[in-house]
């Protein structure tokens, strides 16, 4: 078992390919892990384990039958609850969505399952995408698996989490802002967001719908390339779909950066920036510099301004997306109201959390007439200078480098009393949203207190091929490395966390299949609601992986709606 | 801070927003809004001047097709999840008198 955690996607993939591993086998390693180091990390907001074995078998026939044949085939992936998954909950982390129930699959998961993909679950996010801790989440904290006293970065900071802790072998993310980037950074794994376009939005329930964009996460380069061409189709169903053929990303995998233009921002590297991820990044271009990469410095120009631009534009789509949120088709509706306006009001009063509240104000605001001009229109002529900044830096470059984040992951509870403070966080990566740009993040090292140092990876339009290439070469001069908790989780002791750490289960063994009652979280009473909700669980919860499962059963259902209670402020 | 925020402009954003806010959370509202309008006010240092607002970084073309369904009747599978039904539709508070 040991042996298939540790394993990269493609890897596993050669593996279950050649009939060395079942891939049931590969679906109870990753469920077993999920047991085992969930009460730490809780990366996940629904397990679905009897979902994820009967799949395992179905999709092994069809391995058997040759009808599967891809580098991805039967090997178990995690999703960000805010791409729809029909029939299994999805949630977006928000109490106004806790009991959705999509009828129908987002159109990157659909790519995945034709590829034999087994979903094993749905993971943890900022409410709507719309954080870069995690911590917005209605449904409780994610911890970052090298150190649970530290986030793991947001949003996609329970897909991160989940890929870094061993919890499934790869993940889907979604970048708005840095989404993918900064929490792959924080949790020491490989991301990528595609070109804007790239990757079918169908399905995604829309943040920023212009800068919102799919990707992978996963341990190495090489997964992610495979991932990525996968996912990536040209779809009818998203009006902003672009057909491309050149998405044969892995012919990218090459170890061999001779002449390639690598440009560093000086404004990447100035105030701001911890020493010890600069020291990272620097030593990083060295290395592509020993293999032949002409690497120099150069002044991008408007990074300071990105943020404010993003800010106003992020939020003016937010107001506009989430005004289907009402009460009327899905999700919470508030007990008492008068009328059907206060009824819209209640329910997203109830629904929305704090975070999201800001961000649709002040996109309402910046929207309402008399201020359109002045912050929106401002903020797409800004959007244009940016791009233009970075035309011109792909005339001489092939591929930008710099840090992912100005510092790695900050100590939970730091960053949500100021939210400014927090929004600076995003300087190295909202650019590239703004700009369309692929970007990755590459683990380049780590700090003095043992948190993972990411290298961030920019290229032009459509060139995600340069900083595949580049990433490729880099990767190759280093290891990679997990943290502490998949070697413990893996022997089944433990040792490290005892059951006074167990903040949350995603489930309770002991309530099992069947399991109907789901507590919206925030509320002081529980609250019987449709069959399909009770998702919300580890499926069917027989003892497959021995002591493992123990510690899941002792955990219980009250400290998981004592946890979000909290977090529901 | 430059950007004061009135009592009535948080009343109307919650309008336009469909948010009811308490008291206490008007006045953090105003207190985040004016916050992040004086550091968004930094935009104004740039001269845009001639600048064409960008919505979509490339070129966007609707697209069209024929107004066929596709996908079915899919009405039971949908109303699952509306918070209260009736008669194979949604039900929502009175909405005329």
């Amino acid at each position: 078992m040991s042996d298939i955690l540790e394993m990269t996607a493609v890897q596993l993939g050669g593996k279950i390919k050649s009939r060395e591993v079942g891939v049931a086998e590969a679906a109870r390693a990753a469920l077993g892990q999920i047991r085992a180091a969930e009460p730490v990390v809780h990366a996940y907001v629904t397990v679905d384990e009897a979902g994820a074995l009967k799949r395992a078998e179905e999709v092994q026939k069809r391995i058997d039958a040759g009808e599967l044949t891809g580098p991805l085939a039967g090997v178990p992936v995690a999703i960000k609850d805010n791409m729809c998954t029909e029939g299994m909950l999805t949630t977006c982390s928000s109490k106004i969505l806790y009991n959705f129930v999509p009828t129908y699959t987002a159109e990157a998961v659909r790519n995945l399952e034709k590829a034999g993909a087994v979903i094993l679950g749905k993971t943890n996010m900022d409410e709507f995408a719309m954080g870069s801790t995690t911590e917005t989440s209605a449904f409780g904290v994610t911890k970052n698996p090298w150190n649970p006293d530290h986030v793991p970065g947001g949003s996609s900071g329970g897909s991160c989490a989940a890929v870094a802790a061993n919890e499934c072998f790869y993940a889907l993310g979604s970048d708005t802002g840095g989404s993918i980037r900064q929490p792959s950074s924080f949790c020491g794994v490989t991301g990528i967001k595609p070109t804007y376009g790239t990757v079918s939005r169908y399905g995604l329930i829309a943040y920023g719908s212009s800068l919102d964009q799919i990707g992978p996460i996963a341990k190495d380069v090489t997964d992610c390339a495979a991932i990525l061409e996968v996912i990536a189709s040209y779809d009818r169903k998203d009006s902003t779909s672009i057909p491309r053929d050149d998405c044969n990303f892995t012919s990218a995998l090459q170890d061999d950066v001779k002449g390639m233009r690598i440009g560093i921002p000086r404004d990447y590297l100035g105030e701001g920036l911890d020493g010890e991820v600069k020291a990272a990044i620097l030593a990083a271009a060295r290395i592509l510099e020993e293999k032949g990469a002409v690497v120099e410095e150069f002044d991008l120009s408007l990074v300071e301004y990105a943020i404010p631009a993003y800010y106003v534009i992020a939020s003016a789509e937010a107001s506009s997306n989430l005004s289907r949120f009402d009460g009327v088709k899905y999700g919470l509706r508030a007990k008492e109201y008068e009328g059907l306006h206060n009824m819209y009001k209640r329910s997203r009063s109830e629904g929305f959390g704090p975070e999201v509240k800001r961000r649709i104000m002040l996109g309402s605001f910046v929207l309402s007439s008399g201020y359109y001009d002045a912050y929106y229109l401002k903020a797409l002529r800004t959007k244009a200078l940016i791009k233009k900044a970075f035309d011109k830096a792909f005339e001489k470059y092939d591929v930008i480098l710099g840090p992912a984040s100005p510092s790695t992951a900050p100590k939970l509870g730091e960053s949500l009393s100021d939210p400014l403070k927090m929004y600076l966080g995003d300087i190295y990566t909202i650019s590239v949203n703004l700009a369309g740009l692929p970007g990755m993040t590459v683990p380049c090292g780590k700090d003095s207190r043992g948190l993972p140092i990411g290298l961030q990876l920019i290229g032009d339009c459509f060139k995600e091929k340069n900083i595949i290439r580049a990433g490729y070469a880099f990767e190759r001069s280093r290891t990679y490395e997990s943290p502490e908790i998949t070697r413990n989780a893996q022997t089944g002791e433990n040792n490290m966390y005892t059951k006074e750490n167990l903040t949350y289960v995603a489930g309770d063994s002991k309530q099992a299949a069947g399991y109907k009652t789901d507590s919206i979280p925030g509320d002081s009473t529980d609250r019987i609601t449709d069959d399909a909700v009770g998702s919300r669980t580890v499926g069917n919860a027989e003892s497959r992986t021995g002591s493992t499962a123990d510690i899941m059963s002792e955990g219980n259902a009250g400290s998981a709606a004592e946890s979000t209670g909290k977090e529901a402020r | 801070m430059a950007n004061v925020i009135s009592d009535e402009t948080i009343e109307y954003v919650g309008i336009l927003a469909k948010l009811e806010l308490t008291d206490a959370e008007k006045e953090e509202a105003k207190k985040d809004m004016g916050r992040m309008l004086d550091y968004i006010d930094m935009l104004n240092e740039l001269d845009t001047s001639g600048v064409e607002p960008m919505s979509h970084v490339f070129a966007m073309n609707n697209v069209f097709r024929e107004d066929v369904v596709t996908n079915g009747d899919e009405r039971e599978k949908i109303l699952k999840n509306a918070p209260e039904q009736k008669d194979g539709s949604f039900k929502v508070p009175k909405t005329v008198e």
